[in-house]
């Protein structure tokens, strides 16, 4: 039996664990305020929060219902927007709002609302940027979101004096119902962490394989591996940072020494689908995924990781990240091998790491072309690089040639601009919907030249790489 | 100091309108909405045993059905019908103007994504498997995608259509300049968040109630009682509202609820049609894509002498609103300027993609596209700013329109000097200067963009509306218009007019579904005119049930009616309160036996069209603005940020500034959109390929303008808006297309041999093919 709370009522079902969660609120609990517009996590309608009870403490998440498998709710708090309700008034979010006009048709609107909330229930600190990611995963098509900025200055302004993880503070000013105090306790009373899983597809945070084929998943058997904890992990040892496959793109995000290591991490990671996404979707998932542009696969391309594999007897192997790609979404990974971690070695201070993206729209968008790079410098000679580039080949691309190029050359533009003629040779951009071949070309370079001037603004401006500036 | 004093002036202004959009009415639905609680389609409490319905489409643009198998969908458990054009009773015929669309495919099929058939199950996702189990051979034949190409084919909807002004081919000749170019501007796909869907319950002697997200409820009733071979009474169509509309379900509604009517009409069961998204984004049309050659000829001193151009409409496989679309755009074509000799002419291509439709604009800017990409052109050559231009040839009162309108209570000089000084431009346009000499790696640019906009449908015998009022014996008022509330607030201002004319409270005001039971043969809310047309209605039948309220009153108080007046809930007399309340003098009303309800008809004045010669005033007033658009390139990566639009809008004396500033800033979002992040895109064998929102982009929060400013200008308004309030709905829409241009001018900041181009939209990839090539 799946068990859960689903707003204020505890829920025991033994509905198809691969059936959406969006698809159970909706039509089975009759919550009909989480609404479907896309059904591929690329609109927000459906936004729903994930409680999970750590230790004594309540951690919230929002996620798009659409995308999830309805057995990931196990033992946790799953709230609708109408599990956010007051009895005869408004919340907070919901005054913030209305107030600023920040709803029109309506439709998209509680989705608005339930990230909202997700954000004051957060650990995130309360700034307006923090709250503008939060509602980063929500399409408006009416508003023009000016009316929404509005309202979620106003949310920041409410929570200035928030008591932080303290579900009374919020209570008392109206942000989420009383019976949010009640939570913790129940989901400890709620017998049986796991459940039982059949033999299946393995599905984690579902936020691909969900896209893929829904459908499918909702009527064979699937193998969730999300609360796998052997799957799950951040450790840094020996200069080596290993991350564990269920690892989610936020707990990279949220990850205080991982955040030291690489300094524009947030920055980096923010250009990764939205918050929703970011909060489901696995690091393995993205790497078998094998999606020529898939951004931490590039990113990790570069950081010239390793993955561990593990299979049903728990007989482990290692391989190197840029040789587990064979050709378009073929890969190293033999019937009843999973993913178990990826390491890489952790930056130094003579190291430099950049990531690129462009897309048509800067967030929540596939790539056209992305891009990242790992540099050594000793003595302005580049020791080692690694640049990996994806939308150019039918698999992730590690630039093997452009990388060898680099190594043992003097950081000089002559350098560098000798290191992209190689890098035209080592790609094959296809034209499709992200982009001509031209386009896709002339854009590798452009992030080429775009790592340079980002890592050593000192050192070069766009000027040392092309004309007309 | 000047730039100071500016500033001043600017943020007094702000303050102004940030206190009274504080003070304004908030929208009526914004309580349901904010906690989940509105209802739309797909939430309405089904009947037990309703059953779910698939569409089952072409896989082919173009093409004769040889042969297609239901044999194994049928089979497969929970399946209970499969409804082709066999099953219709009536007329296999939903085409609105021009009857060239069948509701199924017959023998041939004429886009992607044609409907062949109805399967009915269970439920959606066994209908769906079933479908994954049609087998279906198609010959193919010959596929167009552009419009350019079934020109040359002669292949199109129906015949061109021309309007004229003075004499083009002799202004030409005395031109000083005279520059021409081509012009192609990209569809839009709509992406309400609701997607298209309608839900069909039998009731007793064959009756039918449908509830259907739709733009239009009469064309929902007719069309279902046209297929069905019965009389419109049968049918119901009742709507509560719509989660985004903007002219995609103004007529692209009524297939689905067509065919969920009819798979009810044959099982004597409920049956519900929900579009998934990538059926809907496959199946429906979008904003017409144009391709257009223009032809512009200049005096010295930059007035506009002659323009010329032609409009290739991309209309898609059949009419829906492809000619009336075509017809705004040649009343848009010269946007707010004075042209003495204007030649357009607009042809609507048949091709091989989905029938194109409405789209908030209505092809008005399409139009006004191209002869701002003229005026771009011809600045670029003569080597003056495009705003010059602009500026020296803006509407004036009494010039004469193409269409032989004559303009009245002109704000286009108004907006545009107001902007200009409001915001202070001659120090916005020195600061991209100075940005763009001491920046290489990023470049600004700016832009200037006036818009004009007809209110009223042009076909003029669609300007009516009707409002039923019901004053209920507790002094309670339900009120049901043809009016559908999609997010515009129109229901908050029928509420607002009738709490006006009553003076009472608006918690006592209801305002009642979208039924067409109770407001019949109802135009499509669309023109923008939905709250102009249906609140003149609101208006008189209020002010009817006030008079006759008077007369009751005038009786039980014993004074003259002319010193009457209804105010706090209450009569006064001569503006002194009395002792009867709004509830007593209704209650008297009831024990006199006077009607408490009214009905009242609004049908526009002064308008007139003659499609015989092409002239006549069709529009009951314009609406006017101007915007100054700035954006920053990131000229690495071809990106974009936009810094700033700001806006002077003529809304007259608007009711509701916080939903009317609503409309505005959502317009301008939707039309930058449509110039630069979203692409349609099909392939040559006419599938689309954006056909998911994963390859479909629509501006998201981080995609919009840091600042959005706008200043409401001070005008008189129009008799014929509501209370002076003029319509909000398109006008703004065209703000955006001010972003093509500012991206152009950052671009040719950086990329002096960069060849001016005029292809919308300016996509990341199309600004850094510029910024890199000529």
């Amino acid at each position: 039996m799946i068990t859960f709370i689903l707003n204020n009522k505890t829920i025991k079902t033994s509905e198809h664990s691969g059936t959406t969660l969006l698809d159970f609120v909706r039509y089975q609990q009759r919550l009909t305020g989480t609404k479907i517009g896309c059904r591929e996590g690329d609109c927000g309608a459906c936004t729903l929060l994930v409680g999970t009870l750590n230790d004594d403490t309540m951690e919230y998440q929002s996620i798009t219902s659409c995308i999830s498998p309805l057995g990931n709710a196990h033992g946790k708090h799953i709230v609708t927007v109408e599990g956010t309700n007051l009895k005869d008034k408004l919340t907070t979010a919901q005054v913030a709002m209305k107030a600023n006009y920040a709803t029109q048709c309506g439709f998209c609107t509680p989705g608005f609302v339930v990230a909202l909330t997700g954000f004051a229930l957060s650990n995130s600190e309360n700034n307006y940027s923090n709250a503008i990611d939060a509602i980063s995963g929500n399409i408006c098509r009416c508003t023009g979101y000016k009316a929404i900025e509005k309202g979620a200055h106003q949310v920041v302004e409410k929570l200035e004096h928030q008591e932080k993880n303290s579900s009374k503070w919020l209570i008392e000013n109206g942000f989420i119902p009383e019976y949010f105090e009640s939570i913790p306790q129940r989901l400890k009373d709620i017998e049986g962490k796991y459940i039982n899983q059949p033999k299946g597809k393995y599905v984690s945070g579902g936020t691909d394989l969900y896209v893929q084929k829904a459908d499918h998943l909702a009527d064979n058997d699937v193998h969730l591996i999300a609360e796998k904890d052997y799957l799950k992990g951040i450790t840094i040892e020996k200069g080596i940072c290993t991350i564990g496959t269920n690892s989610t793109v936020s707990d990279l995000w949220n990850h205080t020494a991982l955040n030291s290591i690489l300094p524009n991490l947030r920055k980096h990671l923010k250009l990764v689908s939205s918050e929703q996404i970011r909060n489901m979707a696995s690091l393995g998932g993205n790497l078998v995924n094998a999606s020529p542009i898939g951004d931490m696969t590039i990113f990790f391309l570069a950081l010239n990781s390793e993955i561990t594999i593990t299979n049903e007897n728990q007989k482990e192997r290692t391989i190197a990240l840029k040789n587990f790609y064979q050709g378009y979404k073929k890969f190293d990974l033999k019937e009843g091998e999973l993913l178990k971690d990826i390491r890489f070695k952790l930056p130094n201070k003579n190291t430099f790491f950049n990531f690129e993206k462009v897309c048509k729209r800067t967030h929540l968008d596939i790539a056209s072309v992305n891009s990242a790079i790992h540099l050594s410098i000793e003595n302005e000679i580049i020791s080692e690089a690694h640049v990996s580039l994806g939308g150019v080949a039918a698999i992730p691309k590690y630039l093997h040639d452009t990388s060898t190029i680099l190594t043992g050359k003097p950081l000089t533009s002559e350098t560098i601009l000798e290191a992209n003629e190689i890098l035209q040779k080592e790609i094959s951009p296809i034209s499709d919907v992200r982009g001509t071949t031209d386009y896709k070309r002339l854009l590798a370079r452009q992030l080429f030249f775009a790592h340079f001037t980002e890592l050593f603004p000192n050192n070069f401006t766009l000027n040392d790489f092309v004309q007309h500036a | 100091m000047h730039k100071n004093k500016s500033n001043k002036v600017l943020n007094t202004k702000l303050d102004a309108v940030s206190l009274s959009l504080k003070q304004s009415i908030k929208n009526l639905d914004s309580y349901t909405h904010v906690r989940g609680e509105s209802l739309y389609v797909d939430d309405v409490n089904i009947r037990q045993g309703t059953f779910h319905a698939v569409v089952f489409d072409s896989p082919k643009a173009h093409g004769k059905i040889k042969h297609i198998d239901y044999s194994k969908a049928e089979a497969l458990e929970g399946v209970e019908r499969i409804f082709t054009y066999k099953d219709v009773p009536g007329e296999n015929e939903i085409g609105g103007i021009i009857p060239d669309e069948p509701l199924f495919a017959e023998h041939e099929v004429h886009f992607w994504g044609m409907p062949i058939a109805l399967i009915v199950a269970e439920s959606e996702f066994i209908a769906r498997k079933a479908r994954g189990l049609i087998e279906i051979e198609i010959e193919d034949l010959p596929v167009i995608t552009t419009a350019k190409e079934a020109k040359a084919k002669g292949s199109f909807i129906n015949a061109p259509r021309s309007f004229s002004l003075g004499d083009t081919e002799k202004a030409f000749a005395d031109c000083d300049y005279v520059f021409e170019g081509e012009t192609f501007s990209n569809g839009q796909e709509h992406l309400y968040i609701e997607t298209q869907g309608a839900y069909a319950e039998p009731l007793e002697n064959g009756n039918i109630k449908i509830t259907s997200s739709t733009q239009g409820p009469t064309a929902v009733q007719k069309t279902i009682a046209k297929v069905l071979g019965i009389a419109m009474h049968k049918i119901e169509v009742d709507v509560t509202r719509l989660g985004g509309g903007f002219g995609g379900k103004e007529d692209q509604a009524t297939p689905w609820a067509v065919m969920a009517a009819l798979a009810t009409h044959h099982l004597n069961q409920s049956v519900k049609l929900i579009l998934n998204r990538h059926d809907d984004l496959r199946m429906t049309g979008k904003r017409h894509p144009y391709e257009s050659t223009y032809k512009i000829g200049l005096s010295k001193d930059l007035k506009i002498l002659a323009y010329q151009t032609e409009f290739l409409q991309n209309s898609g496989a059949a009419a829906d609103l492809s000619p009336a679309i075509a017809e705004r755009t040649l009343f848009h074509a010269t946007n707010s300027y004075y042209v003495p000799n204007v030649t357009t002419k607009v042809l609507s291509c048949k091709t091989n993609l989905p029938p194109n439709t409405a789209f908030r604009g209505f092809g008005g800017p399409q139009g006004m596209f191209v002869i701002e990409s003229a005026i771009a052109k011809a600045a670029s050559e003569i080597g003056v700013s495009a705003r010059q231009i602009q500026e020296a040839n803006l509407l004036d009162e009494n010039d004469t329109f193409s269409y032989g309108q004559i303009a009245k209570k002109v704000e286009a000089k108004n907006t545009w000097h107001s902007a200009k000084n409001i915001f202070n431009s001659d120090a916005l346009e020195q600061e991209v200067a100075d940005f763009n000499k001491n920046n290489t790696a990023f470049k600004k640019g700016l832009s200037f963009m006036p818009i004009i906009f007809g209110i009223s449908f042009t076909n003029t015998p669609m300007n009516h509306a009707r409002a039923l009022v019901h004053i209920y014996l507790d002094g309670s008022v339900g009120i049901s218009t043809a009016a559908v509330e999609m997010g515009q607030g129109v229901n908050t201002k029928m509420m607002q007019i009738a709490a006006d004319v009553f003076s009472i409270p608006i918690d006592k005001i209801k305002i009642e579904t979208t039924n067409t039971t109770r407001v019949a043969n109802t135009s499509p809310s669309a023109a923008s005119s939905t709250a102009d047309l249906n609140g003149k209605a609101t208006l008189m039948a209020c002010n009817a049930l006030v008079e006759r309220l008077k007369l009751v009153a005038s009786e039980d108080l014993n004074v003259s009616e002319k010193d009457i007046t209804l105010k706090d809930e209450s009569v006064f007399i001569n503006d002194k309160s009395s002792e009867l309340p709004w509830t007593e003098l209704i209650s008297s009303a009831m024990l006199k036996r006077v009607a408490l309800t009214e009905n009242a008809h609004y049908a526009t004045p002064e308008i007139h069209f003659d499609k015989t010669k092409e002239k006549g005033h069709p529009f009951a007033y314009h609406v006017y603005g101007t915007a100054i658009t700035t954006v920053t390139v990131d000229c690495t990566r071809g990106t974009y940020e936009f810094d700033s639009v700001k806006i002077v809008h003529d809304y007259g004396k608007s009711m509701s500034e916080g939903i009317d500033l609503g409309q505005v800033e959502g317009a301008l979002i939707q039309g930058i959109g449509w110039m630069t992040l979203e692409e349609i895109a099909y392939n040559d064998d006419g599938k689309l390929l954006s056909n998911a929102l994963s390859t479909y982009k629509v501006p998201d929060i981080f995609s919009v303008p840091k600042s959005v400013e706008v200043i409401p200008v001070e005008t008189e308004g129009n008799e014929l808006a509501i209370l002076k309030s003029k319509a909000v709905g398109e006008p703004p829409l065209m703000y955006g297309i001010g972003a093509y241009f500012a991206l152009q001018n950052a671009i040719k900041a950086f990329n002096p041999d960069y060849d001016l181009k005029f292809h919308a939209p300016m996509t990341p990839e199309k600004v850094l093919m510029g910024l890199y090539n000529n």
